[in-house]
């Protein structure tokens, strides 16, 4: 890598720095973990058909589904935003019985797979489900097979980690602000939105961006509860999943696309996430 | 900056001497499997059949093929059939990148060429049965649907295979041939996936096989429609060239074209080739 002759010449090994070399026992099952997660990525570059990527990702098929996976995933994070942040409040700051309980089902979407969680939302609200078919009956409104579908399955995967986020930035902010607001006359609601919600505010955009891209990456979930529908409910990830069985150039690109996705993600949490202190 | 860049110049060497033994590693595992494998199937007596033979089959032919493979099992004692059912053109594209199979069983001719494109098989593929489409409704028939043509009627839910799936590119032959323009909610990714969102109230109904509804039983009513007989699909079934177990593989195409097997397809609702 680094032309080595004119740095070891002096063979700089003070007697404290011997120790601090990395064993081999650890050194070779690390660099195979990152050779791992590495390589299908590498893979994925090197396959890449770039001479008729501009083609391929200029075609309607796949604007229709990024727009669609972007406008889906941005909802679900709003949505998340607006009942998972006073979730998260509620389990950071309040005291009930249960709340270990409550903590852990909130939890529980992080580790269901998310087929599972399409089947469960589907026995829930869909047509047939145990409240979808009221909503059916007395609002004509129907989940499965729409784009609100694609929205609330999305939601109910990438919700979580909103929740999650929050509450641990919750949890390490001084709640003594707020008692100072509140003792100040502010009800609790004005310190929640006056003193706590401007305290907290990197650790929802923290939560925000991670539920954002879950969200992004939903298929499980989605084509089991929404179906697959080109421009209604076909997202990135189903369309990667149903090209690749018939154009499998064209699952690579819109791969590509969804990689650049992400990296721009991780580029933009860098500083929270990327940095260890 | 000097020694940093000393103590990483030290590091190069044994890293790169780890990477390469990672890689001996696991190419040793890699090679040790081929030749145990590659021993068994060229054991002596031919005949004899023994060890896992995996099959991937079309969606459609789970109930039969389940049937079949426990068939198969008693008459060659010792021998375990593993099934993965699923979309033929998923089962394909994964044959053809290498997935370990020992037959392919396709819903159409179409899918199967992917797999004798790629010269993935090992003999050349049978025609073992034909399926005709049916629709899928309600339980009831609360719709009222009688023919192709109504499935078109608004606010009907009607989902389809998708197009790169045998039963959806039947299905759109079908309605192409009638002239008909029919949206879905939803392009499912395989037969069964369409046939249960019926089963599960969330779709009124569903184009799928004449099998399907029958094996669906009591879930869903089926409709015949004299469109589909210009649609019926082939069934070709091949052992695979990269067959971990070839005889067993060789030994249930055999089965699958016995007298039994037909008639168990018969039984399903296939027609006969």
């Amino acid at each position: 890598m680094t032309p080595p002759a004119s740095d070891t010449r002096k063979g700089g090994r003070r007697p404290g720095r011997i120790r601090t070399g990395v064993p081999f026992a650890l050194l070779l099952p690390a660099l195979l973990g990152l050779a791992f997660l590495l390589l299908p990525l590498v893979a994925l570059l090197i396959r890449a058909p770039w001479h008729s990527l501009p083609e391929q990702l200029t075609s309607p098929e796949v604007w229709q589904a990024l727009r669609l996976s972007l406008v889906c995933a941005t909802s679900a994070t709003a949505l998340s935003l607006v009942i998972g942040v006073p979730l998260a409040w509620l389990l950071a700051r309040t005291d009930f019985p249960g709340r270990g309980l409550v903590r852990a089902l909130v939890t529980l979407p992080l580790v269901l797979p998310p087929v599972v969680g399409g089947v469960a939302l589907l026995l829930a609200l869909g047509r047939n489900g145990v409240v979808g078919q009221w909503l059916d009956a007395w609002f004509g409104i129907t989940l499965p097979f729409t784009t609100t579908g694609v929205v609330l399955a999305e939601t109910f995967v990438a919700m979580p980690f909103l929740v999650i986020s929050v509450e641990g930035t919750l949890r390490a902010a001084d709640p003594r602000y707020e008692e100072a607001a509140t003792t100040l006359g502010a009800s609790r609601f004005t310190a929640f939105r006056r003193v706590t919600l401007p305290l907290i505010a990197p650790g929802i955009a923290a939560g925000a961006v991670l539920a954002w891209a879950r969200a992004l990456g939903e298929f499980g979930a989605t084509i089991t509860f929404a179906g697959n529908f080109p421009g209604r409910t076909q997202t990135m990830p189903l369309a990667v999943y149903l090209a690749l069985q018939s154009d499998p150039e064209a699952a690579i690109a819109l791969s590509l696309v969804l990689l650049a996705v992400s990296i721009a993600v991780l580029a933009g949490l860098r500083d929270r996430w990327m940095t260890t202190s | 900056m000097t020694p940093r860049t000393a103590r990483r110049a030290r590091r190069t060497l044994p890293l790169t001497g780890t990477a390469v033994a990672a890689l001996l590693v696991l190419s040793a595992c890699s090679s040790s499997d081929d030749t145990s494998s590659g021993s068994s199937s060229s054991a002596p007596g031919a005949a004899k059949v023994s060890g896992t033979v995996t099959v991937f089959a079309a969606a459609s032919l789970q109930e039969t093929f389940t049937a079949l493979g426990a068939e198969f099992e008693k008459a060659h004692p010792g021998t375990e059939v593993v099934f993965n059912f699923g979309g033929s053109d998923t089962l394909a594209a994964s044959i053809t990148s290498g997935a370990p199979a020992d037959v392919f069983a396709a819903a159409s001719s179409k899918t199967m060429a992917i797999v004798t494109d790629a010269k993935d098989n090992a003999s050349a593929p049978v025609t073992f049965a034909r399926n005709q489409l049916a629709i899928a409704t309600l339980p009831g028939n609360p719709d009222q649907v009688t023919s192709l043509k109504d499935l078109t009627k608004s606010g009907l839910k009607v989902v389809l295979c998708d197009r790169t799936v045998p039963c959806g590119a039947a299905a759109q032959k079908a309605l192409d041939a009638s002239g008909l323009e029919l949206t879905p909610v939803s392009y499912e990714q395989d037969v069964k996936s369409a046939l249960t969102k019926v089963e599960l109230r969330e779709a009124d109904a569903a184009v799928v096989y004449k099998t399907d509804v029958r094996a669906a039983g009591d879930k869903v009513e089926g409709v015949d429609f004299p469109e589909s007989a210009d649609a019926v699909n082939d069934y070709p079934i091949a052992p695979l060239k990269d067959a971990p177990n070839a005889e067993a593989a060789k030994a249930f195409v055999t089965l699958v074209r016995s007298a039994e097997g037909q008639k168990a397809l018969t039984e399903a609702g296939f027609l006969t080739p």
